[in-house]
């Protein structure tokens, strides 16, 4: 009998004896997660499951991620199939209003400028000596789009989905705080309090619906491997503009939305297990999304300060930093700069503009550099 | 297999290039679609 509780008690206790010392660190950075989430409100939606499975994911004998463990369901059935960045797609096209993008097609541009981060992080990446698939994915953590990083990840380096997704999602929630002192410092004083004219609306709604379509089509046709992620968000962006699906275009923004964004974090989350996470590959990949990021802002700067000489000081080049694919945070950071250096400066719609094409600018530049790499053989 | 740093330069050239030109494409596409389909206050109010 007393063999029996001393059993069963070493079996209570098993749990504590088979505890990593790398577990109780992912567990702190899974409580860190936590904070930044719920007290300091960056990427809750993501960044609560994913400190939560990021914690349960390192408590020893689970077994969450073995074999039919639920983690390891969830995770095989929406991350490895790669659903569940393209379910998030559709709710993000549902969710996004591309009319000011549309009002000024020159803003696609400095969404194409805004994406020049991924390459130039891919070639230090290279230097570190990271494999090519691996530099591919660390890159495109300057797309500074989560699904895109995980859509890639997933496919090409299973290994870094963890890093690489908390480092976009970290990364853009701090948007607000990164991007500031390098609009400042790319900048004069001149240029920064540079007035754009407001517009009138301008976009009719035929090429509204057409827009989805065109993009589809045109951006499917060069880049066909990044077909899936062009697709469902420009799927998401048509039922919206339509408006003959409205439960459709409720239930992409809402209802999938938040029920794939949950699994998604908790999937995530469940990457973090201290053995494979704590690695000094971890901390390289968070120093190179960061670089990714920054260099993002100063490319689109520099795009926009190119416009500024070109249209005679006409367009503010602040609205460069915006050509990223945080939206609509990287858009409020411009507005609230321009405002901080001239009060009658009203940016956020030519900032829009820039963000929504940063937006589109993302997906085509992760499209392309797929298709590229398909194209010399890599995958 | 070509070296890293031929990789590298490649998708850079390649990638960011392809970026450029195909947003670029889009967006001309774009304003040409506004030319053909140019907005009406009155139409858009029909709707």
């Amino acid at each position: 009998m007393v063999e029996g509780i001393l059993s069963g008690l070493n079996g209570l206790i098993a749990g504590f004896l088979n505890l990593h010392w790398s577990n109780p660190v992912m567990m702190a950075i899974g409580c860190l997660l936590l904070y930044l989430g719920i007290k300091k409100d960056f990427e809750p939606l993501l960044l609560v499951p994913i400190g939560f499975g990021c914690i349960i994911v390192n408590i020893p004998l689970a077994g969450l991620m073995e074999k039919e463990g639920f983690l390891r369901t969830i995770y095989d059935a929406g991350v490895i199939t790669e659903l569940f960045p393209l379910f998030i797609f559709i709710g993000i096209g549902a969710m996004t209003d591309f009319t000011p993008v549309l009002e000024n097609p020159y803003t696609f541009l400095l969404g194409a400028a805004g994406q020049f981060g991924i390459f130039l992080t891919l070639l230090l990446a290279l230097a570190l000596g990271f494999k090519y698939n691996e530099a591919v994915t660390i890159g495109i953590i300057g797309a500074c789009d989560g699904p895109t990083v995980i859509y890639v990840a997933s496919q090409y380096a299973q290994s870094l989905l963890g890093p690489c997704s908390v480092a976009a999602y970290s990364y853009m929630s701090l948007v607000p705080v990164l991007q500031p002192p390098i609009m400042k410092m790319l900048t004069t004083k001149k240029e920064r309090e540079t007035i754009m004219k407001t517009h009138k609306r301008t976009v009719s709604k035929t090429t509204k619906l057409l827009f989805p379509i065109v993009i589809t089509i045109v951006g499917g046709l060069i880049a066909p491997k990044g077909l899936p992620l062009l697709a469902t968000i420009m799927l998401g962006n048509l039922m919206r503009e339509s408006g003959v699906v409205e439960r459709l275009t409720k239930a992409s923004q809402n209802e999938i939305a938040n029920i794939v964004t949950l699994l998604l974090g908790i999937s995530i989350g469940a990457t973090m297990d201290g053995k494979v996470f704590v690695q000094p590959t971890t901390i390289i990949v968070l120093a190179l999304g960061l670089i990714a990021i920054c260099l993002d802002t100063v490319c689109g700067v520099l795009f926009g300060k190119i416009l500024y000489l070109i249209t005679g000081g006409k367009i503010n080049p602040l609205i460069g930093a915006a050509g990223i694919s945080a939206f609509p945070m990287s858009a409020r950071v411009v507005q609230k700069e321009g405002q901080k250096y001239n009060k009658k400066n009203y940016l956020l719609m030519h900032a829009m503009g820039a963000n929504a094409g940063g937006q589109v600018g993302s997906v085509m530049a992760a499209a392309v550099m797929l298709s590229v790499l398909k194209g010399m053989g890599v995958i | 297999m070509m070296d890293r740093w031929t990789f590298g330069l490649t998708m850079l050239v390649v990638g960011m290039g392809g970026t450029l030109l195909t947003l670029m494409l889009l967006s001309v596409i774009m304003a040409l679609l506004k030319k053909v389909f140019p907005y009406n206050p009155d139409e858009e109010k029909k709707d």
